[in-house]
Order: C-alpha cells, then structure tokens, then sequence
C-alpha cells in the first residue's frame, strides 16, 4: 500500500495533429508538493484539466485515492481542489454567495458550511470583500476567492493551475505560506512559470515542454543537472580588485569576469566559468601564486533559471 | 436531485441579480396584453374565453424563450466557469437539469404573471375554467421543450448570439413543422410515413389540441418527451465537448 494520493499514469491529449500532452506519468504522494514548470504552451494546464476530470484523455488515466478519474469521475473530483487557470468565478455572485454554492453541492452540511467558510475566509483574507459580487473585484481577490474555493472542503489533493499569478509580492508570500501550512496533510500540485515559487514551496519539480514530460526531481536535483559548473563569488580588498580582473582574464578555464561591488573597502569579483570546467582550483592556484589576500571565494551552483532553460530549449531545439 | 436543485437555485439567482429577468418579464407581459387585445380582439369578440391570448404564446416563444436559453451554457464557456462547475462533484446530467429547471421556473413565473387576464376574463363573463388551466398547462409544457432545444443549442456555442439566432431558427423549424413550409421540404423526397413523423413533431399542432381544451394524454407525452431528449441531447453535448 503506497501513500499516493495521486497517479498519473501515461496521460495524453490530442487535438486534432496536435498532441498537447504527451504520455505523461507521475505519483503524488501526501506531504508533496509538485511544482509543474513548463513554459506557456506546455501542456500544464491541459494535464490538470484531464487530472481534474474537465477533459477526457486521448489515453492513459489519472488515480486518485485508488478512484479512476475515467470510471468514477464524481469520487474523483469530490477529494479534489481545484483553481482552474485564470481563476474563473461566477462574476454576478458575491463572493460569500459563490463560496456557499461550491460547499453546497461538495455536499457540506449547513453548520460545517459555515464554519468552513467563515475559517477560508479568514486564511486568504477576503473579509473586506466577501460581500461585494465577484466581477467587482480586483485580480488579487479573484485569485483569493478561487483559492478560497479550492480548499474549502479540505481535500486531499489540491490542483493550483498558477495560483499566484496577478499578485503582489506580499500576496505571493501569504498564499506560499498557507501552501506550506497545509501541505503536511495534502497533496498540492501546483503549475508555475515562476522558479522562485519551486524554491519557496515545491518539495518536488517536474519540467514539462511540448507535452512532454523532461526532468522530474528535488530542486536541488534540478539544481544539480545544471550543465554549467559553478561560477565563483571572489571578495578581496578594494586595491587589488582591477589587477586580478586583468590576472583571471587571462586565465584559461575563466570566461566571463566582472566586479560586481565595491562596498567598505571589500570588492566582489564573480567569474564564471569559459567551458564544462570547474575554476575553482585554478583560480585559488592563481590567488596563491600571486599572494593575493582573498576573504572569501564562494561557489554558486547553477540556478534553475539555467536548468529550466536548459532543458526546455534543448528539447525545442530539435 | 439535491445537486441539481443546488444547480437550480443558483441559476436563478443569475437570471435575478442582472436586469435580464426584468427586462424579459416586462416585455413579456406587454407583448403578450398588446396581442391578446389588439391582435386577438380580445373585447370586441365578445367571447369569454382566453383563446386570443393563448393563440400568440407559441409566437412569442419563438424570440423570447432563445433569449432566456442562450445564455445557459453558452455564457459558461465564454467566462470558462464551466471548468469550475464541471470539476465540481456533480454528474453533468445533474447540471443539464438543474440550469433547464431554472429557466423553465422562470417561464412559469412570466406565466403566473398574465393571471390578470385570467381574473378578467372571470369577472366579464363565465369561461371554461378547465379549459384555461389546460391551456396553460399546456403553454408551459411548450415553453419547456422550446427551452431544452435552445438549451441543447447553446451547449455548442460560447457565443450567445449564435445561440440565440440558431435556437430561434430551430425552434421555428420545430414550430411550423405540421405546415406547409416546413413539410413541402419533405414531400417531393421523402417517403409518406417521413413526413407524417415530421408532421407530428410540430409544436404549434400539439399546442393546439390542448388549448382547444381537448386534455389529451398524447400532447402532454409529447412535450414531455421533447423535453427529455433534448436533455439528453443536452448532457451528450457536453460530454462530447469533454474529449474535443
């Protein structure tokens, strides 16, 4: 017995010659949270929206709780949350009246109807609005009463198809919080193109392009199939800094070299690697030679900026 | 059924918390006193029954019942909540009768706002009472089957104008079918029992015989029976748009 909450097992769509989903596969379990990165076009929202039973695949399946999404649908979406991308609502409905509707017919009787929605309220923070209709609201609190939505029945998995696009950065930062507060009892599967957000909350990335499903692991892991060796943060004094910019230079190995700060007296030298090549023995064979006084040289692995691109363009390259 | 009735409720909400119902309400009930009385002679005919007013319902059905219906689903796939209320644990049979409800209740309150007519019709004269509740009765139950057409219809479009234009179009088709100008289509080609089956599909036909007052078991099976596979209709489009 495994602790999959979801299954997706080998999901495709076809529109007409196009396939936008291309026999993907993955588990969920309870505790993840799976970032799924892709860019715009990627087959992202398409896959939540075979996972959340919206459209029926060309082939495989998604299970979730042992409940075959094909098969027995309602069991499916009822132990599901799901924000659909661009948060649509029912604009003529006050946000209060959208949120009774949707516990409604998720079957909540009248008092945990109320209890539930008093509590979604207060964790995304629509007091202010909860009376107004929802087409009057701006794009921050469209978003919130999607979310609010979402988990108002406390399901077991929840599907964010881009949950904090259109907000501010504080805003980001609350619903990432409430992300993580939850995500001990749930499965979350959010859909991204911002890779902080991977960093802030995922537990687990899958990359996505061309329907294709193309690295799935820990941030770190992603991190660490950077192809590009780590470029290096040097610190010396002010003095010295333009003369071991000229010394690194000239350095085999070194590509790119640049001060990125001069603060107190102390610079920042950042030099990158030319090729597939690790610098950092050369160049702290280059320090001693000199008899450089260095504070500090730090190694900054790849980002997964470079990783997601890496892997994105390579497979668009073809 | 508690879904549907969930679906049903809030579907009627909509139609109230825009102008949409007023409006529809209004030009409802003016329209039909401007045909009872000046169209159908209703005073100078001297007869107490409300034959003038029933005779223009199927008439005015044909542009009104399209402006109740286009939006039902049509305005869910243009705004994308479809996703929302798809994804929701209901069965989309659940949804099609729940959103078709609403609006059918919401012709029987037009319906129930011409009793006016009816109280005056009481006080002038002596009608046949049975025969102006069948006539209702049957006027609503048309009013359902133009409704689950348009509704059928509006399922294939996320733009309600097409919705409207074609469920007005197809609703006249389904109105005049026992006359001429639909069965002439048939006659040159087909064979005899076509036509005849064509023939007894017409709206107008049935709605006749019940407001002549003759309450016959068929007519009402009819419109139930349009009304039922126009639902299913309904559920197979949506589900057919599923795998598009």
């Amino acid at each position: 017995m495994t602790d999959d909450v979801l299954e997706v097992r080998g999901l495709t769509k076809r529109f007409g010659p196009l396939t936008a989903v291309d026999n993907v596969s993955f588990n969920v379990r309870k505790g993840e949270v799976l970032g799924f990165l892709g860019p715009n076009g990627a087959g992202k929202s398409t896959t939540m929206k075979m996972i959340t039973g919206f459209l029926s695949p060309s082939a495989g399946t998604a299970v979730v709780k042992g409940f075959d999404v094909a098969s027995d649908p309602i069991a499916v979406k009822s132990r599901i949350g799901y924000l659909p991308e661009g948060a649509p609502l029912y604009g003529d409905m006050t946000a209060r009246a959208l949120l009774n509707f949707v516990a409604e017919i998720r079957g909540l009787s009248k008092p945990e109807r109320k209890r539930r929605i008093e509590e979604v309220i207060e964790q995304v923070h629509l007091e202010e609005v909860i009376f107004r209709p929802v087409e009057t609201l701006s794009k921050g609190f469209k978003r919130r009463v999607g979310l609010a939505q979402a988990i108002l029945h406390d399901p077991e998995l929840l599907i964010l198809d881009e949950p904090t696009d259109g907000l501010d950065p504080n805003q980001k930062h609350e619903v990432r919080t409430l992300l993580q507060k939850m995500a001990p009892t749930k499965a979350i599967v959010i859909s991204t193109h911002i890779l902080e957000e991977v960093d802030a909350v995922c537990t687990r990335a899958l990359i996505i392009a061309h329907g294709k499903l193309l690295a799935d692991g820990t941030p770190e892991e992603l991190r660490a199939r950077s192809s590009a060796p780590s470029s290096l943060s040097i610190r010396v004094p002010v003095g010295g800094a333009e003369q071991i910019r000229t010394k690194l230079r000239a350095l085999a190995g070194v590509g790119f070299v640049e001060i990125t700060g001069k603060v107190a007296g102390i610079a920042h030298v950042t030099a990158a690697p030319d090729g597939n090549d690790d610098i950092l023995a050369v160049v702290s064979d280059l320090m001693k030679r000199e008899n450089v006084s260095v504070d500090q040289i730090v190694a900054i692995p790849g980002s997964l900026d470079d990783v997601f691109r890496e892997i994105t363009q390579r497979q668009a390259g073809h | 059924m508690r879904n549907t009735l969930i679906v049903t409720k809030r579907e009627l909400g909509a139609y109230f918390s825009t102008p949409v119902a007023y409006v529809f309400l209004v030009i409802f009930l003016a329209a039909i006193g401007a045909f009872t009385f000046y169209l159908g002679s209703f005073f100078s005919r001297s007869q107490s029954d409300l034959q003038p007013f029933f005779t223009f319902h199927p008439w005015l059905y044909l542009f009104l019942i399209p402006a109740i219906g286009m939006r039902l689903w049509a305005e869910e796939r243009k705004t994308g909540t479809i996703e929302l209320l798809l994804t929701l644990p209901v069965s989309t049979f659940q949804v099609v009768t729940g959103k078709f409800l609403a609006a059918w209740l919401f012709t029987l309150l037009a319906l129930v706002l011409t009793f006016p007519i009816w109280i005056t019709v009481n006080i002038l004269g002596d009608p046949d009472n049975g025969v102006v509740v069948a006539s209702y009765l049957g006027s609503w139950l048309m009013a359902g089957a133009f409704l689950s057409l348009v509704a059928c219809l509006s399922a294939l479009t996320k733009n309600q104008i097409i919705a409207f234009v074609v469920g007005a179009a197809v609703s006249f088709l389904f109105l005049m079918a026992g006359l001429d100008i639909v069965l002439g289509a048939f006659r040159s080609w087909a064979p005899d029992w076509v036509v005849d089956v064509v023939s007894s599909l017409s709206f107008l036909t049935n709605f006749q015989q019940i407001s002549k007052g003759v309450i016959d078991l068929r007519e009402i099976v009819f419109f139930v029976t349009m009304i039922g596979v126009f639902l299913f209709a309904n559920t197979a489009i949506v589900d057919l748009k599923k795998s598009a």
